[in-house]
């Protein structure tokens, strides 16, 4: 985590002074996006530096779905199964995906390349069903459109 | 057309929501007249007179808020651009993120001029990625523009922004979760009082408005509360930005005036059900909101008041259009599964309750479901309506007592037959 912290030393520039605290969602968004998820290491760096105790950063990850203990696949694919995405064929999106990739919601590719999970509402419902793969949207996922976006990630 | 319009009032093209269209359509004109020629107190009495309400959920007068922070009273005061859209059905806030970034920056900045805030945050959801793309841009530019920091268009006020980003939690769309958020906690809701106005954030008075709500203040103060009041009706002034999505023709995001009829926002707008069959029911705002069924839409009108009289709200302005044969059974349990899914575990009726009801709908569809469960879930719903922090235990109570009220003869089926009377359908048959 170390190597960041000139990074986080000039994002608190436009924080209220007295607002340390605040850092802990945003550096520990940082720190995954740079090592993939968040070690033991980062938990305890990062309490020294802000500093908080270590308790609410680990309160932090376990509460907010999108952190990471553990590292994932390459490309980490979310599929929306909330009620728009369900009307317009996640369920079955979903379905394709696993027997596709051959794992289920939850699971990694032995290659490591695709890890697939199930997410509640991504706020792309006009545009269901939705797919989010690493952090970019991809709309209106009938099975043709997914095996086309498993090949282009696939190279 | 869905009525008059106050948001979506230019053409969407690949450079609308950058500073320099933004400027050219007379964006941050209203700013510098604001700071230049009006008392902060002046532009608090005109967001009251304009009656706005709330655009996030709970329909709260705007100026009833605002008037609770005394802006000279020597201490910080904050304010929060609640963008944690994630209402199930919700994506209407995306719209101005993404194509009027600066009209929601130009309208906080006015708002924190009026209110006398230093620092102001955008809380974000954590999955919105162009979103916060095009609103991170925007900061960048209005910053290198001299609009935010110090000495603002060369006047003594002084505002910096931050854009949070939250990191995958429903509840901190809820407004004390969302400070707490922003205090870099888990999204806990807090107890009132006191109201978050008194002690907010960092134990300050905080305004916390939705987007699109706060997106309405530059036009308010730029043509007066009067003219304002002129769009909408008496009691709803103004627009909703409607994101309508599920079985119809033409999803998307609209603004409609309120008082606008809602039959003819679904079946004409909209283009209607999808798979040439009928509607079967609407849900008008967001799944905490109660369904209202094919015939009740007919004679209402899109606006709080009707909305109500109807026995449902405007809520979020997420939309879902139902087609006849969606089995609401298993509609249901998407809805039970969701908010099991985002209860934050602080208050025991929620915690419990949610996965309660979410076992009871699991095992209905799953053939095992006992005849005495629907009640059961009904009286859940009710010993979670107001005893707990925030609001999300009593809107998972409303949605299931709202469907259930309107269509317990098809849960009396599914128990009685161990199956869905119209094969668990979800998906519209085309």
């Amino acid at each position: 985590m170390k190597h960041l912290i000139p990074e986080f030393d000039a994002m608190r520039k436009r924080y209220p002074a007295d607002a340390a605290s605040s850092l802990v969602l945003p550096c520990l968004r940082r720190i995954q996006e740079d090592r993939g998820f968040v070690a033991d290491s980062d938990i305890a760096e990062l309490a020294a530096y802000i500093p908080v105790p270590r308790i609410q950063i680990e309160e932090v990850l376990a509460h907010y779905t999108q952190f990471r203990r553990a590292p994932i696949g390459r490309w980490h694919l979310q599929a929306c199964r909330n009620l728009s995405c369900s009307m317009r064929g996640a369920e079955g999106a979903i379905a394709h995906l696993e027997r596709k990739l051959g794992i289920a919601p939850g699971q990694t590719t032995a290659d490591g390349r695709f890890t697939l999970s199930t997410v509640e509402c991504l706020g792309s419902c006009g545009t269901a069903p939705v797919v989010m793969v690493n952090e970019a949207y991809h709309e209106n996922m009938s099975p043709p459109r997914l095996d086309a976006l498993i090949e282009e990630l696939r190279k | 057309m869905t009525g008059r319009k106050l948001i979506m009032t230019f053409p969407v093209t690949a450079t609308s929501h950058l500073l320099a269209d933004y400027k050219a359509r007379g964006g941050y004109g209203t700013l510098e007249r604001a700071l230049r020629e009006m008392r902060p107190e002046q532009i608090t009495k005109e967001v009251t007179a304009s009656g706005i309400l709330g655009h996030g959920g709970a329909a709260f007068p705007t100026g009833r808020k605002w008037g609770v922070i005394k802006p000279n009273d020597g201490q910080p005061h904050y304010l929060c651009a609640n963008a944690d859209e994630g209402e199930p059905g919700t994506f209407k806030d995306r719209w101005i993120l993404e194509n009027a970034p600066h009209l929601l920056l130009e309208s906080m900045l006015i708002s924190a001029y009026a209110l006398q805030v230093r620092h102001s945050f955008v809380y974000i959801r954590g999955e919105f990625d162009l979103p916060y793309r095009r609103l991170a841009a925007a900061v960048e530019e209005a910053y290198a523009a001299g609009l935010f920091g110090e000495r603002i268009l060369g006047t003594d006020f002084a505002c910096d922004i931050v854009i949070y980003r939250g990191a995958g939690s429903y509840v901190c769309g809820e407004a004390s979760a969302l400070i707490t958020s922003i205090e870099g906690k888990k999204g806990y809701p807090r107890n009132r009082p006191p109201r978050l106005t008194v002690r907010g954030l960092y134990q300050r008075p905080t305004v916390i408005n939705n987007v699109e709500t706060l997106s309405n203040i530059a036009g308010i103060v730029a043509h007066g509360a009067e003219a304002f009041r002129t769009v909408g009706t008496a009691k709803s002034p103004g627009t909703q930005l409607v994101s309508i999505s599920g079985h119809v023709q033409r999803p998307g995001v609209y603004e409609v005036e309120y008082g606008y009829p809602l039959a003819k926002f679904i079946y004409e707008d909209c283009g209607g059900p999808l798979g040439g069959g009928k509607i079967k029911c609407v849900i008008p705002g967001g799944i905490s909101t109660k369904v209202l069924t094919a015939a009740e839409i007919e004679t209402v009108t899109y606006d709080h008041a009707a909305l109500a009289a109807a026995g449902s709200q405007v809520g979020s302005g997420g939309m879902v259009v139902i087609a006849e044969g969606t089995c609401m059974v298993r509609l249901l349990q998407v809805l039970l599964r969701f908010y099991h899914h985002e209860s934050c575990g602080q208050c025991t009726p929620c915690r419990e309750g949610m996965g309660w009801m979410h076992r009871i709908i699991d095992r209905i569809v799953a053939g095992e479901g006992r005849m005495e469960d629907i009640d059961q879930l009904i009286r859940i719903s009710k010993a979670n309506d107001g005893t707990t922090i925030c609001g999300m235990g009593d809107a998972a109570g409303y949605a299931t007592v709202g469907i259930i009220a309107k269509y317990r003869d098809e849960f009396e089926y599914f128990i009685e037959h161990k199956r869905s009377r119209l094969n668990g359908r979800l998906e519209v048959v085309q």
